[in-house]
C-alpha cells in the first residue's frame, strides 16, 4: 500500500488547518452559507436532506486495517455509529456536526486519509480494480497509476474549477472490474504489439441523464506520457466543455457535440504543444511509488488444503459462500474474499462501527492487512490463504456478513435515495431491502444466477441503474414515486446501456415486476448455464415488455 | 476602484481600459478583442473573454504587452487554461486575471501564468491585499511539475532529495 512520506503528510494538514479556519468563520457569522458551500465542497462536506454528510476519500479503494478501525471510530464518536460505502469506491458519513468536521479530518489524516476533492467540479478521487495486485493474469497493478494521477489532481492549479465533476478509472485485466467505460476517462493498462505497456485511453463516458459508454481516444498511450496527455485532455475540456447548463456539462456531452475526431485532434495539438518533460512525473517518482505496491509479501502456500477441504464437505453453507464470494488469486492457495454489504433486507453498503473493526481484525489477521472497496458497495480481503477461510467466514457470520450472495439478484447498488439525498425524487433504499427480501432463500438465487440490479433515486443516476442488467430509475411523477426499469444494462468489458421497458410502475409494484422479469427470464433461458444478461442479449426487450405490460397473453 | 494584486501586494494600475469605441488615451491601454485588429497603439493591451482562443492572438503578440483575461465567476475556470495556453503559445508579456476570483485561487492564477489579478470593488472591499498575501503564504507546495509560479513542486523536491 502507499505510505505518505512528509510532503503528502504536511499536504494533508495543511488542507484540514485551512478548512478549521474556515469553518470557524463560517460559525461566526463571517462567511454566508452561499460563501461557505464551494469550500465544504472542496472538502468533501454536503449539506443534505437531514444533515451534513461528509464524503471520505478512499484512494482507489485501498485501506488498510488501521485505516479501517479509524472509519469505525470516526462513525461511532461523531456519527451514529455506522458509514456508507458508496459506488465510488469511498465511505460517507450521514450525521457529523459541522462543528466536529475539522476534528473528524484530523482524526483521518492521522491515518493517511482525506476528503479533499470528493466533491465540487474537479478530479474526484480515481477509481481501480478491486482486486489489483492479487487477480491473476494482470498486467501490472493499476493502484501505480492511480496513485500517480490522485497526486497529479490534488489541487491542481488548472483544473480545480472545471465545469463538472470529472472521475477517471484504471483497469489492468481483461475482465473490467472497474466499469471503465462509465468514466469520463478510462484507462486500460495494455501491452502493445511490440511488448511496451503503456495505455488504452477512453473518453466520455457518463451515466447521469444523459448515460453515454466512453470511446477510445488513443489506441496507445506510452507510460511516460501519461500527465501530459491528461493534461492536454483536460485542458481541451476545461476550454470548451459547456458551462451554460451544469446537464450538459460532462466532457461527453463535448465529446458527443463536437464528435471523437474532432475532440482527438484537439487534443493531439495540445499535447503536441506543450512540454511534456517537464510535466511529466520523473522515472524515479514512478518507481518510488511502485515500490509501495510491491506484491505482499505472503507466505508459500499449497494449491490445495486438507483443512479447508474437510470444512468444503462439512458445511454446504461454507461451500455455497466460497463458490460465490471468493476469487482466484494470483498465488496458489489463496483466495480473494468478497465481502457482502449486502444481508437480507439491509441497507446496500451499510457498515457498522463493530463490522467495520471486525473486518480490520480479520484484514489483519488474515489478508495481509489490507481491505478494498468495490462499486459494488462490497469489501474485499485481498489476500486469504485457503486454510484461513473457514476462520474468516466464521468472523463474517458473527457479524453477518455472511451472505453469499455476490453478483447475485440480492447484491443490489442502491443510491443514499430520498432517505438522505437533497437530490433524490424517490426511494431507492427500501426498494433495495424489498427486493432483497423478496428473493432471500438462497438456493433460489443461487438458481437464477449472475444477475445485477441497480438503484437510482433520481435522474443523475448515482446508482449506476443504466449499466444495471435490471436498472430502476425512481422519479416523481406529479408529486408520486414512480419506478421506471431498464433491462440490458452492463458494467463490464462488454459494456452496454439498459433500454426502457415502458412506462413507470408504483413503489409496492418494484418487488413483483422484479420478479415477473425473473421469471420470464428462467422460462426463456437457454440453459442453465445462460445469464440473465446473455438471455436478453439473445433474446430482447419483447418477451420481457409482454410480461409487464400484457399480463393477460 | 478596482483592487489590482500582484504577488507582492497590491500595486498601482497603469492601465486605463477603453470601452467600445472610445478615444484611446495617452497612456497604457486596454482595448476588447474586437478592436484589437483596428488600433495602433502602445503600449497596447486586450481584454480576452473567456469563450474566446487564446490562438487567435498569437500572431499579435509581439505588439500586445498585457493580456487581460475575463473570469466572470471564480467558479469558471476556462481563464487558467487560457493563462496556461497563452504562455504555451509564446506569450511573454503580463498577463491579467480580471474578475471577481477570490483570494485563495491566487496562487493557482500564478502557476497558470497570469502575474496579477484586478477584482471589483464590491469584493475588494471584503478581501484585502492582506488576505491575498496571506493566502499566498499559505500554499506551500504542489503535486504538479512545470509550472513557475508559488507553490514549489512535490514531485521535484523529491527527487531532489533523492538525487
Amino acid at each position: 500500500m502507499y505510505r505518505y512520506d512528509d510532503f503528502d503528510a504536511r499536504f494533508v494538514q495543511a488542507r484540514v488547518a485551512e478548512f478549521r479556519d474556515q469553518v470557524e468563520r463560517r460559525l461566526s457569522g463571517s462567511l454566508t452559507e452561499e460563501e461557505f458551500r464551494p469550500l465544504r465542497l472542496m472538502n468533501g462536506l454536503y449539506l443534505q436532506l437531514h444533515a451534513y454528510m461528509l464524503r471520505v476519500a478512499i484512494p482507489y479503494g485501498t485501506l488498510s486495517a488501521t485505516q479501517m478501525r479509524k472509519l469505525a471510530e470516526i462513525a461511532e464518536r461523531w456519527d451514529r455509529g455506522y458509514g456508507h460505502f458508496t459506488t465510488r469506491q469511498n465511505i460517507q458519513f450521514n450525521w457529523p456536526k459541522l462543528r466536529d468536521v475539522p476534528d473528524i479530518l484530523d482524526a483521518l489524516a492521522s491515518v493517511e486519509m482525506h476528503a479533499i476533492q470528493t466533491s465540487g467540479n474537479c478530479i474526484r478521487n480515481t477509481t481501480s480494480d478491486p482486486l489489483a495486485g492479487v487477480a491473476p493474469g494482470e498486467i501490472e497493478d493499476p493502484r501505480v497509476t492511480c496513485e500517480l494521477i490522485r497526486q497529479w489532481s490534488s489541487l491542481h492549479p488548472e483544473f480545480t474549477f472545471l465545469g463538472r465533476k470529472f472521475k477517471i478509472a484504471v483497469s489492468a485485466s481483461e475482465e473490467d472490474r472497474a466499469a471503465v467505460a462509465t468514466h469520463d476517462i478510462g484507462l486500460y493498462i495494455v501491452r502493445s504489439a511490440a511488448g511496451e505497456i503503456g495505455y488504452r485511453v477512453l473518453v466520455g463516458g457518463g451515466q447521469g441523464r444523459t448515460p453515454m459508454l466512453a470511446r477510445e481516444l488513443r489506441a496507445f498511450l506510452p507510460k511516460a506520457d501519461l500527465l501530459p496527455y491528461l493534461e492536454a485532455a483536460l485542458r481541451v475540456y476545461n476550454l470548451h466543455g459547456r458551462r451554460d447548463n451544469k446537464f450538459k456539462a460532462r466532457i461527453k456531452i463535448l465529446v458527443h457535440e463536437i464528435g471523437i475526431g474532432e475532440y482527438r485532434r484537439q487534443v493531439e495539438d495540445e499535447f503536441a504543444r506543450l512540454d511534456r518533460a517537464a510535466i511529466a512525473a520523473p522515472e524515479a517518482e514512478i518507481a518510488r511509488i511502485a515500490a509501495y505496491f510491491a506484491p505482499a509479501a505472503l507466505p508459500e502456500r499449497a494449491a490445495e488444503d486438507a483443512g479447508f477441504q474437510r470444512a468444503l464437505r462439512a458445511d454446504p453453507s461454507f461451500a455455497a459462500w466460497v463458490a460465490q464470494n471468493t476469487h482466484d488469486h494470483r498465488l496458489p492457495g489463496y483466495r480473494a474474499v468478497t465481502v457482502s454489504l449486502k444481508p437480507i433486507g439491509g441497507v446496500p453498503g451499510d457498515a457498522t462501527s463493530e463490522q467495520m473493526r471486525v473486518l480490520a481484525d480479520l484484514a489483519e489477521w488474515h489478508s495481509a492487512s489490507e481491505l478494498r472497496v468495490t462499486h459494488e458497495q462490497n469489501i474485499v480481503l485481498p489476500n486469504v490463504a485457503l486454510a484461513d477461510l473457514p476462520k474468516v467466514f466464521r468472523g463474517l457470520a458473527g457479524i453477518g456478513l455472511d451472505a453469499p450472495n455476490r453478483g447475485l439478484v440480492t447484491d443490489i447498488i442502491a443510491c443514499p435515495g430520498l432517505d438522505y439525498c437533497a437530490l433524490a425524487t424517490a426511494r431507492s433504499i427500501p426498494v433495495a431491502q424489498a427486493i432483497s427480501r423478496r428473493f432471500a432463500d438462497p438456493r433460489r438465487q443461487a438458481e437464477i444466477g449472475p444477475l445485477a440490479i441497480k438503484i437510482s433515486g433520481c435522474i443523475n443516476a448515482c446508482g449506476h441503474h443504466h449499466v444495471g442488467h435490471i436498472g430502476i430509475l425512481g422519479i416523481d411523477k406529479a408529486g408520486v414515486e414512480s419506478y421506471q426499469i431498464t433491462l440490458g444494462g452492463h458494467a463490464g468489458a462488454d459494456a452496454s446501456l439498459g433500454e426502457r421497458t415502458g412506462p413507470g410502475f408504483a413503489y409496492d409494484e418494484v418487488p413483483g415486476v422484479i420478479e415477473t422479469l425473473v421469471e420470464r427470464y428462467l422460462a426463456l433461458r437457454a440453459s442453465r448455464r445462460e445469464t440473465f444478461l446473455q438471455t436478453y442479449r439473445r433474446v430482447g426487450m419483447e418477451p420481457f415488455k409482454e410480461a409487464l405490460y400484457e399480463p393477460a397473453h | 476602484m478596482s483592487l489590482l494584486i500582484d504577488r507582492d501586494g497590491s500595486i498601482t494600475d497603469r492601465w486605463t481600459r477603453v470601452e467600445d469605441d472610445a478615444a484611446l488615451p495617452a497612456g497604457p491601454a486596454i482595448v476588447d478583442l474586437a478592436r484589437l485588429a483596428s488600433v495602433d497603439h502602445a503600449p497596447l493591451g486586450v481584454h480576452l473573454p473567456n469563450s474566446a482562443e487564446p490562438a487567435e492572438l498569437a500572431g499579435d503578440f509581439a505588439r500586445i504587452a498585457l493580456i487581460s483575461v475575463a473570469f466572470p465567476s471564480f467558479s469558471d475556470g476556462r481563464g487558467f487554461s487560457i493563462g496556461r495556453r497563452l504562455r504555451d503559445l509564446g506569450f511573454a508579456g503580463r498577463l491579467r486575471a480580471a474578475g471577481p476570483v477570490i483570494a485563495d485561487q491566487f496562487a493557482y492564477l500564478l502557476e497558470c501564468g497570469f502575474d496579477e489579478v484586478e477584482i471589483p470593488d464590491a469584493l475588494a472591499g471584503r478581501q484585502p491585499a492582506a488576505q491575498w498575501q496571506a493566502a499566498l503564504a499559505r500554499a506551500d507546495h504542489a503535486y504538479q511539475r512545470g509550472r513557475g509560479g508559488a507553490r514549489a513542486s512535490i514531485l521535484d523536491a523529491r527527487s531532489g532529495a533523492d538525487g
